[in-house]
This record gives C-alpha cells, structure tokens and sequence, in this order.
C-alpha cells in the first residue's frame, strides 16, 4: 500500500469538510482496502465516515431510511426488512460471506468496483482504472463481462447483488455535498461507460452518501434469485430481482431488475410492460425475455449469459406468478 | 487510540496502512490467527469485533479505536480447549489445520448469529426465525475455504456443539 493519512470524521460535516479537501471516504473497507493493497486505488488522504453517526435504520413514513454506515448484516437481519422488503434481505444474504456482510456497508455497497480481471492487474490495459489504455476484457478472457450497457471502451459489470434489488424497490440514494442534499434514483446513480468507463456513478466530487430510502412496500412477491459458478461465495452470473403482484389470473403489476447482465444494474421498463395486463405463461416470458435481450450483444465467453438470462427471467417469473409456488 | 485485544487494551499502532491482521501477528505477536489470501476471499484471517466475525486481512487496524476483538488465544488453548475444538478433534475438522483458527472463530459468531435469529440465504421463510439444518450450516460457514477439503467434518463438528449447547437445535428431517 502507499503511505495515506488517516483521519476520523466526527459528523457528516466534519466528513463532507474532509471530502472537499480531497480525501477519499472509508467505511467497511472491504473493497478499498483490497484496491489499495493492489494499487488500483491510492488515495493519499483517507477520512473514515464510521462515527458519523449514520448507521440507523429508522422509519420514513410508510418507507424505511437505512443510513450510509449500516452494516449488510444489519440491514439484513432488520425485522423490518426482513417482512416487508424480503427482496433486499435476499439480495444482501445472497452475496459475499457473513465475515464480509459483517463489515460492509450499505454506502459502500453502492460504491463497490467491477470485478473485471483487467481492472485487477495493473499489467493489463484497462480505461476504467487507466483511461486511455484500452480495454483487455473486448477481445479478452470475458465470461463474466456484461452484455448489455457496454461501450468500446468497457465492458465490466457493476458486480453486486444489494443494489439490484433496491433498483427493483424504486429505492433512492440519499446525499449531502457542498451544494446540499440531493435525492438520487437508484436507477440514476450506476453510470454506464460510454467513453469515460473510470466514474462507475454520479456522485459528486465532495459528495457523501448518507443513505438510502426505501419507499413504502409494495406487498408484492419479492424473489431474488442469483445464478453463480457455486453455491455459495460468489458474485453473480445473471441475477433477477422481482417484485410482482398477481389479480385475477393476470400479472397486475410487476418490477424486475437485473444483475451482472449490463454494465450497471439493469431495469428495463419495456419487459414490465410486456408482462403487465398478461395471463402468465412459458410463451409470455419468451416474449418478456426478446424485450430484455433486443440489444444484447456478446463479446465470445460471455454469450452464453444471453441464454442464462431468459432462463433465469422464466424461472424466476414462474415461481413469482405460480399460485402454489415450488422452491426452487 | 487503543483497542482491547483478548481482554487487555494495547495502542494502535502508527502506520495507517497496517491492517487489524498484521497488526495481530506482527506487532502483538498473535499468530493464531492465519494470513491465507489476504484479499478477504479465504476466511483464514477471521476474527471477532465486538461478538462480530469479520476479515481481519480487509481492515485497518486505525479503524478499531474503542473496540474489542478476540482471536483464537481467546476462545481456547491446548490445555483447555473450547467445546467447537475438542468438537474439530474429535471429527476430524481438519488436515494440515492453517484454515482452523479462522473456522473456530467463525463457528463461534455462527452460534451467536442463529441464537439472535438472523436468516441466511438458504433460510426458506426469510422472515422467520431459523431452523437448523445441515443446508444452513454450510451456507453459514460458506466464508471459510478449507483447501483439504474437511468441509463434512467440520459441519458434524458444528453440528455435534449446537446439538450438545442448544438451545438450538438441528432439523434431522430437514437435513436430511
């Protein structure tokens, strides 16, 4: 690691002071510190946020407002969450290992980095840790890589399972910067590369995420369902995060999101539409999936994610609109 | 800025850059606990942070002020081992042993995590309280590789403990 220094904001003041001044923000430190040991980040000035006081899970009218510094366990172990937003508790549970969950935080999770084996090795050309370099992954080993949202210059997935399920929820980040708060859609937060890969969202320069708000539950089925090399551990292949309420036979309303098929997580309003209104069956998930998958685009290891990804939609649509639903 | 370690308080250490693991082994001579990838992606390195597992190779030691953690040298030793050790002997929870530490301390947070109720991702109702099953053991423990390949014994090691402690208690049927 390079030498850095290390203060201790007191409050969110104190903090959003020190990010005005160029220090990077720590929290958990599961992801930063891993990037900085390999030198892909080396911030010379580190303030860690963990006493800001931000790390409470409290009630936002009929919604709920999990702080910045919450920790994964926590939010997934929060009685609240865990009836009325299952969704995210799947999402969070699905993902890394207790230890980890333990650790990271909800801010943090947002901010987590690509996984892409060519932002890793420094030896390899990579424009969102070196813009300018090129991209490793295009004619490269690219199984994991993302098939839809890529550019020329990236096609590294935004990796994590937490922020699926919350951009499924219709949940917001909550921020404060040197020109105030701002509320920012979980859907507008994750940036696609176009041709500046390095800024994986639209956070500010100075900008502290201070939490995220979830709004009132949707009383829906809530799936989370990750497809992954094994069982447990690792990051997803494909996942899908819905939310769908039956009436009458007919999908009455119905949220899906996706993860680890695009560049950023991935909602597409067109597939909720295309199932709205619809008697469920296998031929109206085909037809959902054509509208996910109408601009998919593989780069050699990685189109087989373009048949994972109708399977994953059909499976996860058929245990959501079952009336007796199978565990699966 | 201070930390207690197994019971006694000890100053952080200067370098920001140390991490709570090198701190452990290098500085206050703690060696139980093991360096296996330090890229949090083994588990041999876990420690526990105020009753809570983490990987110690992920954090930095600067951030601990005010905390107390417990590695292996706290749990048990040779002379009086804890329930989970002589449960790892007597099933064989291990073979050349450098991830055990890591799952004793793991296995530990385990207990009290069920005990409090959380759900995993194997847990059929999330919002309900866990049954125990080989399933949920597994799911559990999933952050501790074992390169041997002990992974059965040490669940019938964790198995045998829960059953013996309570109140917790294994779903026969459900595990099989």
């Amino acid at each position: 690691m390079k030498a850095f220094t290390l203060d201790h904001a007191a409050d969110a003041q104190d903090a959003l002071d020190a990010l005005g001044a160029g220090a990077t923000a720590i929290a958990g430190g599961t992801n930063l510190v891993d990037l900085m040991k390999l030198q892909i980040a080396a911030p010379d000035r580190l303030v860690s946020i963990r006493r800001t006081g931000l790390d409470q899970i409290a009630p936002d009218g009929e919604g709920l407002r999990i702080g910045a510094l919450v920790t994964n366990a926590d939010c997934a172990a929060d009685g609240r969450v865990r009836r009325d937003w299952p969704l995210l508790a799947q999402a969070i549970l699905a993902g890394a290992s207790p230890q980890l969950r333990n650790r990271a935080t909800t801010g943090g999770n947002l901010c987590q980095r690509t996984r892409c084996g060519y932002f890793y090795d420094t030896t390899q050309a990579c424009n969102k840790r070196a813009p300018g370099t090129g991209c490793g992954a295009l004619g490269g080993f690219n199984r994991i890589h993302a098939v839809l949202g890529t550019s020329d210059a990236c096609i590294a997935t935004y990796p994590g399972d937490m922020a699926v399920a919350l951009l499924a929820l219709d949940a917001e980040v909550l921020t404060q910067g040197p020109d105030g708060e701002r509320t920012i859609p979980v859907g507008q937060f994750h940036r696609q590369p176009g041709d500046d890969p390095s800024r994986d969202n639209t956070l500010l320069p100075g900008e502290l995420i201070t939490g995220v708000r979830l709004p009132a539950p949707s009383g829906g089925m809530q799936i989370y369902r990750k497809v992954r090399d094994r069982a447990s551990y690792a990051f997803a292949l494909v996942s899908v995060a819905a939310d769908l309420a039956m009436e009458d036979g007919r999908i009455a309303r119905c949220a899906l999101a996706f993860g680890s098929l695009g560049t950023v997580p991935w909602r597409d309003r067109a597939v909720e539409q295309a199932l709205v209104g619809e008697t469920p069956s296998p031929a109206l998930f085909d037809k959902a999936a054509d509208v996910l998958l109408r601009d998919a685009r593989g780069f050699g290891e990685n189109d087989f994610k373009i048949v994972l990804a109708r399977r994953a939609l059909a499976a996860t649509l058929a245990e959501a609109t079952l009336s007796n639903p199978a565990k699966g | 800025m201070h930390a207690r370690v197994n019971g006694t308080e000890h100053p952080l250490p200067h370098d920001s850059r140390r991490t709570l693991l090198d701190w452990l082994r290098e500085d206050l001579g703690l060696t139980g606990t093991k360096k296996g990838c330090d890229h949090g992606q083994c588990g041999a390195c876990t420690v526990l942070v105020d009753g809570r597992r983490i990987n110690s190779c992920l954090s930095l030691a600067q951030l601990h002020d005010g905390d107390a953690i417990e590695t292996i040298e706290a749990i048990g030793s040779a002379d009086a081992l804890a329930p989970l050790q002589r449960a790892f002997v007597a099933h064989d929870g291990f073979q050349c042993g450098y991830c055990t530490p890591g799952q004793i301390c793991s296995a530990t947070a385990l207990m009290s995590e069920l005990a409090e109720g959380w759900a995993s991702a194997v847990t059929e109702d999330i919002a309900a309280a866990p049954v125990v099953t080989r399933a949920e053991l597994q799911e559990r423990m999933s952050g501790n590789l074992c390169r041997c390949g002990a992974y059965s014994n040490i669940i019938a090691a964790l198995e045998e403990v829960i059953a013996a402690e309570g109140p917790l208690r294994i779903d026969a049927e459900a595990s099989a």
